[in-house]
């Protein structure tokens, strides 16, 4: 019920998004899916027949304790990892179909250290057609302006040339961004990448975030430990229980646009942290109890 | 940074001036032979009066010496290639791969004569097979070990493997490929001359042995010093090929003093 309506509540057509064929399609439909890794025998049950639909220019924040699989649905989607059991259905087709083109930054930045700042963000123009084959046309030109364009507005001005041990882990997040923007994709998978930020740091990569995405408005799958920022980024929030991960809470976020750091010190913006949080600490608790008895 | 660069040049150039003065002054002191140990001053005079008929010699081991080591790389790179990419390739290979580079190489060289003759071919043939197992180990640990997270920037991309070969794993591999070349280089020449003194009537290797079955020692050492500066000469420009192109992997530090 919550599903269905979210798309409508935030879906005005934004500048990148190609017109749907059926707006009752879901970008992402995870049905009964579950992950085990490991041999038999020595296997560890990272999801558990999970159902989960993101609609196009949603923007789903997934929390839930440690361990609980949050990253294995961001791979899943990503096309990183295959399920075990049940389907992974992206724009309608099976991952492996490569239908949407995604863009994906980690809690890691992961540079590549042999490369600028600026080659680092122009790689996916490397790899993902269209922009692939007018790659060496434009990298000195139409794409080079891209980059340097989305460096600006991450206020990584004048940083283009350098080499990514040249920059804070501030920066190379900020980075990583761009890079996960430049090739305007469609579906935007975040996996923790503000977590190993300071707090300064991150609320101001919030504020970015969320300009960036009320401009494109991609499809954004937010894997996150910090429930304010989900209730910052997020127009819906699902809340995983511990492993094997289930979704155990689905709500959207009423909050209007664009929101601001103060207004996450307001009552309700509280109220439902305070919620999210007690949802967390039941499936923990669960957890716990089941590890070390009293 | 620049100054303590150059500070330290100036103590390995001091060293090496220090170690052949040393020689010279201990070979005087002592009264020593030069039928067993030859004062460097006349090495170095019997290397330059000599060097008209040295030339061609040092010509012919440098080719031969460069020929090995071009297709050791070659065949180095495409094993270490194969190897590196899978997991069970690289296990599965690893042991033969061991036993094989254990093997004497003064061992083989009979062999390569008899199935080739003396001369170029077998010298060739044991630069080769002594030069490329460093640069097969390097690339394929380099391979081998590349970080699953740089390979998932572009698996999250639909890249294919080649692209994340050519993109990730390829140039994360090139500072262990270049420090592979310098070790390797040296070991082209150890074959080389190797193979020459065994089989061959060209090639610095043989002027050593004829040299020294004359009692013409300082020719002997004439050869060595020769060897020596070749060797020290292909390092540098190696490890200058290396600075320019793996500067990454070395960051702040200006690159090593050859």
């Amino acid at each position: 019920m919550i599903a269905s309506m979210a798309p409508s509540a935030v879906l005005p057509a934004g500048d990148l998004m190609e017109p749907l064929a059926g707006r009752t399609v879901p970008a992402v439909e995870l049905s009964k899916v579950s992950v085990t890794f490991g041999q038999a025998g020595d296997s560890v049950a990272a999801l558990a027949e999970t159902n989960l639909r993101i609609h196009e220019g949603e923007f789903l924040a997934l929390v839930g304790p440690s361990g609980c699989g949050k990253s294995t649905i961001l791979r899943l989607v990503g096309g990183l990892i295959q399920p075990t059991e049940g389907v992974v259905i992206l724009g309608g087709r099976e991952v492996a179909a490569r239908a949407l083109r995604i863009g994906m930054a980690f809690q890691n930045p992961t540079m590549l250290p042999w490369l600028t700042i600026e080659q680092n963000i122009m790689l996916p123009l490397k790899i993902v057609e269209p922009f692939r084959s007018q790659f060496r046309k434009e990298k000195r030109g139409a794409f080079r302006d891209k980059a340097h364009d989305l460096l600006a507005q991450v206020g990584l001005k004048g940083f283009a040339g350098k080499f990514p041990w040249q920059l804070s882990g501030g920066m190379l997040q900020r980075a990583n961004l761009c890079r996960a923007l430049i090739h305007e994709p469609r579906m935007l998978m975040l996996d923790e990448p503000f977590g190993a930020l300071d707090q300064f740091t991150r609320e101001e990569l919030w504020a970015i975030m969320q300009k960036m995405w009320l401009a494109h408005r991609p499809t954004v799958l937010l894997v996150t430990h910090d429930l304010r920022e989900a209730a910052f980024l997020g127009t819906r929030i699902c809340v995983m229980s511990a492993r094997p991960g289930r979704i155990v809470d689905d709500a959207p976020v009423p909050f209007a646009r664009p929101r601001t750091i103060a207004m996450t010190f307001e009552p309700d913006f509280v109220a439902l942290n305070q919620r999210l949080r007690s949802l967390i600490v039941e499936a923990r608790g669960g957890a716990t109890a089941s590890e070390d008895p009293p | 940074m620049r100054k303590i660069f150059n500070r330290q040049r100036a103590r390995s150039f001091g060293l090496i001036v220090l170690f052949f003065v040393g020689w010279e002054v201990a070979c005087l002191v002592s009264g020593m032979s030069d039928l067993i140990l030859p004062r460097p001053s006349q090495v170095f005079t019997t290397m330059f009066q000599r060097m008209p008929i040295l030339w061609p010699h040092i010509l012919q081991t440098l080719m031969t010496t460069m020929i090995g080591f071009a297709l050791g790389v070659a065949l180095g790179v495409v094993l270490g290639a194969v190897i590196g990419v899978s997991r069970t390739a690289y296990e599965t290979a690893y042991p033969l791969l061991i036993g094989f580079s254990s093997i004497p190489k003064v061992a083989v060289v009979p062999i390569f004569v008899l199935w080739f003759g003396s001369g170029t071919v077998p010298a060739v043939l044991t630069a080769l097979s002594i030069c490329f197992f460093p640069i097969v180990v390097n690339i394929a640990t380099g391979l081998a070990t590349t970080e699953p997270e740089l390979e998932d920037v572009l698996k999250a991309l639909g890249a294919s493997k080649l692209d994340i070969l050519w993109n990730v794993g390829l140039p994360r591999t090139m500072p262990f490929f270049f420090a592979s070349l310098k070790v390797a280089v040296t070991y082209a020449f150890v074959g080389t001359v190797l193979s020459e003194t065994v089989a061959s009537n060209r090639g610095i290797g043989n002027v050593m042995m004829t040299a020294s079955s004359n009692f013409n020692v300082p020719m002997v050492f004439a050869g060595l010093f020769i060897l020596a500066g070749m060797g020290v000469a292909l390092y540098v420009v190696f490890s200058l090929i290396e600075s320019r192109v793996t500067g990454w992997a070395n960051r702040k530090n200006d690159f090593a003093a050859a």
